[in-house]
Formats: structure tokens, sequence, C-alpha cells
């Protein structure tokens, strides 16, 4: 099934009523995913786009029978919408919402331990674009026709460059099974080796292009990780050469603030893992069709 | 966001961190007042900027007398300091800060911060006080001394006195170090910051007291804190930082000579990565951010061509959330109201896309129009590269 998602996971939608909730909600739909609710409170017992919608989280996965939810909640309120949903059994959350402060993301990630790790929810995001299994369905923000289906998996940091590999890919026919967002804050719920993990147990996808940027250890990790336990090929792209150090560029932890955060660092540590590198954000369609290329020879 | 030493100094005074007494300044006049009126024999003048390593760029003095500080004040205010992390043009000082001198009997470092790969707020502490960290870590990094907090219970006395002893305090130093790093640790936390540095901390006649310090917010949390964003001081952003983020925008301004006008961190990251790649520099960094209407697209403009130096512009949109028929609208709005006539390089893809390029071929024939990231970055570098031949000739 790809990882995460398929055309089955039933999925609700955490602030349906509201105008971007609502307006991805149907995107949702019309792309195939299988949205059985909503949930906004004060607003249980009404119906949106067709589907029931909810007071609490609980309420819903009770009468729905829902895994995952997506959340669309402003950044004052998010953090309580996610621990909700993992309060509630919720199995993958992917939450959108860019600027949750840092420290409700701090107690988010220690209220999640709460639970046995068989049990604890997967958190994608915050400030993600979402997931999609493609040809299947969606949690999500991005333009779903620029993914094809196929065995590669992506996971990245920005929703807009997984975009322009998705796209460089089907414009050599290339497929994509799972691309994820794993979102541009500081303190996020899932690391890159925490979704390479499920990539490395999924016999849909054969190679996995990773889509990062300065700041943080989690590209690295992720690259040492693999060297060791990632069966498959590594593909890595690193955006940033030109950031000044200490600036934010943007996403609020793409800043270089310590040793090993800058994009050149970072591209040393994991070519010398034994990865290969996309040398440029043009090089995406490029690099994934020769590293098949070569494996196609190699078998 | 940055704040100034006098005002993480009122933030630390409100969960009673001892500090030394001081007055803020904006004239050499009042600097010798604040002078008087903490009396006693020596002062440190302070220039207030948005940066460490004051002392080595001139901007702290020791003054003997009032009028040794009333001439201090008189030659710091109006004056732009640079430092290595003001960048080349420094940052001007439109305050001082006037503080009384205390006995230095031994000086210590205290640093907090988010640590990213811990995800909870991380404690550091060093017996070498007065170095910058960087150098502590360099030269002493066995003096390093390091806690976590966890979020769910908070900073334990334990810990607390744990650095205490770590820092070779004793009797009743510990008692008071114990409570000082609790209400630093406090401060940090109650208003929502990623960075708080005291150094030096001082042992000064049996008490521990902040020197400096130095303090950095969380700009995702500024909702809930209108008291820090008040502490807000536009003079030492650099103002073409401060249009864009007036009007909503996420801007870096750069050194180059290319404009750029992208939707999202990552791929507005990657943008500048495949002008500098082409041989080309760009101006700014810029996120329109999603579902960006033409009049955002517009303002955008606006705030890229707040810089001088920027002779080309290159836009870049990868549209999920966004319409590439409301940035084409945008741009042509744009073109109207600023009456732009630079060279522009737009690609456009994703939602909307072929409504978007039928817009530009009919309002806006002139502009270039690419189809692949790759193609945009290198019409743009071409088009500065001919204005810089054009130009020589």
């Amino acid at each position: 099934m790809a990882i995460l998602l398929n055309k089955d996971t039933k999925v609700i939608v955490q602030g349906i009523t509201g105008r971007i909730g609502s307006f991805h909600a149907e995107d949702m739909m019309a792309y195939g995913t299988k949205v059985v609710g909503g949930v906004t409170p004060g607003k249980g017992g009404t119906t949106h786009l067709g589907v029931p919608v909810f007071s609490t989280v609980k309420g819903a996965v009770q009468e729905t029978g829902a895994e995952a939810s997506i959340v669309f909640v402003p950044p004052p309120f998010a953090a309580d919408s996610i621990m909700e949903a993992a309060d509630s059994g919720i199995k993958t959350c992917v939450c959108i919402t860019d600027g949750i402060p840092a420290q409700d993301m701090m107690r988010v990630k220690r209220y999640m331990r709460r639970y046995r790790a068989e049990n604890r929810m997967m958190l994608m995001g915050p400030n993600c674009a979402g997931m999609i299994t493609a040809g299947q369905a969606m949690m999500g923000i991005m333009p779903g026709h620029i993914y094809q289906p196929g065995r590669i998996g992506i996971i990245a940091r920005s929703g807009t460059l997984s975009y322009e590999a998705a796209s460089q890919m089907k414009a050599r026919g290339i497929g994509v099974s799972t691309s994820v967002g794993i979102g541009g804050d500081p303190i996020n719920g899932s690391s890159f080796r925490d979704v390479l993990e499920l990539f490395e147990e999924d016999d849909e996808t054969d190679a996995v292009v990773m889509i990062g940027e300065i700041g943080g250890p989690q590209e690295v990790d992720a690259a040492r990780w693999a060297e060791e336990n990632f069966s498959k090929p590594l593909l890595a792209y690193i955006a940033g050469l030109s950031a000044p150090k200490g600036k934010r560029m943007g996403h609020a932890g793409a800043i270089v603030s310590g040793e090993g955060e800058s994009a050149q660092e970072k591209v040393e540590i994991i070519r010398a893992c034994g990865h290969h590198i996309i040398p440029n954000p043009s090089a995406f369609g490029e690099t994934v069709e020769s590293l098949l290329n070569d494996m196609k020879k190699a078998a | 966001m940055d704040i100034h030493e006098f005002q993480a100094k009122e933030l630390l005074a409100t969960k009673g961190v001892k500090l030394p007494r001081g007055g803020i300044a904006y004239s050499p006049e009042q600097a010798r007042y604040r002078a008087s009126e903490i009396g006693g024999e020596a002062w440190v003048v302070k220039a207030q900027i948005h940066s460490g390593a004051r002392g080595k760029a001139g901007g702290i003095i020791l003054c003997r007398s009032e009028e040794d500080v009333e001439a201090a004040a008189d030659n710091l205010i109006g004056r732009r300091l640079v430092t290595h992390q003001t960048g080349p043009k420094g940052n001007l000082v439109n305050r001082l800060y006037i503080e009384e001198t205390v006995q230095i009997d031994r000086e210590l470092y205290l640093g907090i911060v988010l640590d990213r790969k811990a995800e909870r707020i991380k404690i550091i502490a060093s017996p070498s006080g007065g170095m910058e960290i960087e150098e502590i870590a360099a030269k002493e990094p066995d003096s390093l001394i390091e806690i976590t907090v966890d979020p769910g219970g908070g900073m334990q006395r334990f810990q607390a006195r744990e650095l205490a002893f770590g820092l070779g305090l004793d009797g009743s130093m510990v008692t008071k170090a114990t409570d000082t790093l609790l209400a630093c640790y406090r401060v940090f936390r109650d208003f929502d910051a990623t960075m708080l540095e005291i150094n030096p901390l001082v042992v000064s006649k049996g008490e521990l007291m902040a020197l400096d310090c130095k303090m950095s917010f969380d700009e995702n949390a500024l909702f809930r804190r209108p008291d820090i964003s008040e502490m807000r001081d536009k003079s030492q952003e650099d103002p073409r930082e401060t249009f864009a983020s007036d009007r909503g925008l996420s801007y870096v301004g750069l050194e180059g000579e290319i404009g750029c006008i992208i939707n999202g961190a990552g791929l507005a990251m990657a943008t500048l990565d495949m002008i500098k790649l082409s041989g080309g520099e760009p101006a700014n960094f810029l996120d329109i951010g999603g579902g960006a209407s033409p009049e955002r697209v517009a303002k955008s403009f606006r705030a890229v061509l707040q810089d001088k130096n920027v002779k080309v512009i290159l836009v870049n949109i990868f549209a999920g959330i966004n319409r590439c028929d409301w940035v084409a609208e945008g741009v042509v709005k744009a073109r109207e109201e600023v009456g732009l006539d630079l060279p522009l390089i737009v690609r456009l893809s994703g939602t909307k896309v072929e409504e978007g390029k039928k817009i530009l071929a009919e309002k806006a024939p002139d502009v270039v129009v690419a189809d692949t990231l790759q193609e945009a970055a290198e019409r743009a570098v071409a088009e500065w590269k001919k204005l810089g031949q054009s130009a020589a000739a």
C-alpha cells in the first residue's frame, strides 16, 4: 500500500468548516481520499461537504472508524488539536498549520510519549504540505495531478520543492509511491529517519528522495542511520547553499545556527555516508532516472 | 526576534534576577544625569544594538567621571557600530544603557536554548564566563555543564543545584544560584524565548548578578506575547526586511542584483541556489506564501524594489495552494502600478498554469516566460549579464 495512506484509509478533517479546511477537504475528496467526517467544536451534528461534522475527535472516531486525521486549525489552537487526535486513537495525523509556537510543539511531543510506541500516533508536520499516495489518496494541499503513480518515495521538509521533484520525475515517466511532507518547523512530528524506516519495510518503494534544507540535525541523522539500516538507494538534495549564517530563511527551522547545519556541511556528510547527492534543484528528474538505469543494468 | 540588553534585563528583573543598577539614555545630557542618579565613582556606557561583541567594536566604555560619561555618550549616539554579527553596514546606536560598575569576583557563563535534537529546553553553564561560548567550547569543552528540561514537569530545583555545584559554587551561593537559574528558566519559558544568554553572570560580594543579557524570541509565539512585540526595534533591522515584514511577507535581504519572488521557503532557497549555480547573485529571499492574491503579488514586487540594487526580477511559482492565474494577474497589476521597466522572468507551474501563461501572453507580452526552474534561473542570469555589458560599454 505504499506507506501511511491508501484509497481505503478513513480520514477526518479537523477544522473542516473553516475556509482553508473546507477548500482542501473538497480537493482531497475529488482526488479519491476517503474523507468520512470532520471536526469543528460546537458544530457537531451538522453536515458539511456531504460528510458528518463532530464536536470532538473521539466522537468522530467512534462514529466513523477514522484512522487518520488532517489538521487545518489556526496556530494558537493547533497543538491542542494534535493532542486531541493522539488521545482519540488516530494512527496518522498530518498538521498543515504554519506558525505553531516551538514550545507548544515541545509539549505535543512530550504528550505523545504517554502512549506505548505501538499505539502512538504518527504525526507529520506541522507546517507541511501533507502526504500523497499517488493515484490513491491525499491528505494535504498539493496539486495531485503532478504525481504519477510509481515506486519512488519522497520525504521533504518543503512542500513546493517536493512538487518540483515529483513533476520533474513525471516529465521523465517516473512515478511516486508516497510523498511525505515533514514540515519546516524546528520541532516536528516525524523526522526523515522515522519516515525512512517505513519506506524500508515497503515493498512498493524501490528508492527514496530526501529533500532537506539548512538547519537542525535531522538530515544528517537520517543519512547516518540509513548507511547501516536502509537497504534501498537514498538520494538527497539540501536547499540553502547560498543562505547566510544566522538568518531565518522563511521556514522557522531553516536557520544555520550551529556546526553541521549549513547545506555544504550536510551534503558532505550525506555523501560520505555513501548516498546519492542531487546536485541542484533542477536535477531531481535526471538524477533519479540515471539511478534507475544503473539499477536496471545491474539487475 | 531580538531585543536589546536593557529590555532583556527588564524581563530578568520580573522574575527576581539581580542586576547592577542602570538606566537608559537617548542623549549625552541624559547619560550624564543617569550617572549622577545612579551615583558611585565609575560607570559603564553601553551602546544598545542588536549584536554581541559590542565591547570589541568600541560600544562599551568604562567612565570614571560624569564628564566622561557625557563624552562617551556623545561619541556613541548616532554612530553605526560594526561587529562580526551586524554585517559591514553595522547597526545604528540611538540609545545607551548607563550602568554602575560592580566588583567582579568570578565570571560565569549561562545559556538557555531550544535544543532541536532533544526537542527540549537545554541549559548550558560554564565557570569560564567572559569568553564567547564558541571560544569556551573550543578551548575548554570540559567546563561546559548541560541539563535538559522535561516540558511536562519543568525545570527542577535539583537540576539547578547540579548546575550550581558544577559551577564550583558553595555555601549560601548555591541557594542564590539555584534561585537565579530557575528564574532565568522561567523568563525563557514564560516569554517564549528561543535563546537567552547571560555572559557574564558574575559573583559580586556574595551576590549573583547578570552583567549582560541577550535574548531572542519565537516569532510564532508573538501572538500571545504583546509585551515582547512592543520591544521590537525597527532601527536595528535591514529596512528592506522591515518593509516586507510589515506587509506579512517573509523576506531576507542579500547582496546581489537579481530580485526574487517565489512561493514556498524551500523552493525559494533552491531558486537562490540555482541563480548562484548559473553564475548570478540573488538580491533577496522572498516567500509569498500560500494562497497569494494578485494584490499580494503586487506587494511583493514593491518589497523587492525597495532594494535599489535590483536590476532583474525572477518570479518562480509552483502552485499548489496558489493559482498561476492570480499570480499572472498580480504580475500585470504590479507592472502597471509601479511602472516596472526591469527585465522580468516568470516561471509558472502547477495549478492553473495554462490560464496564467495566457494572461501573461495577452497583457504582458515582453515578460520572459520560462518552463523550468533551470531555464528561469539561466534566463535571469543572462538578462543580468547583458545589462552589465551594456553598462560597461
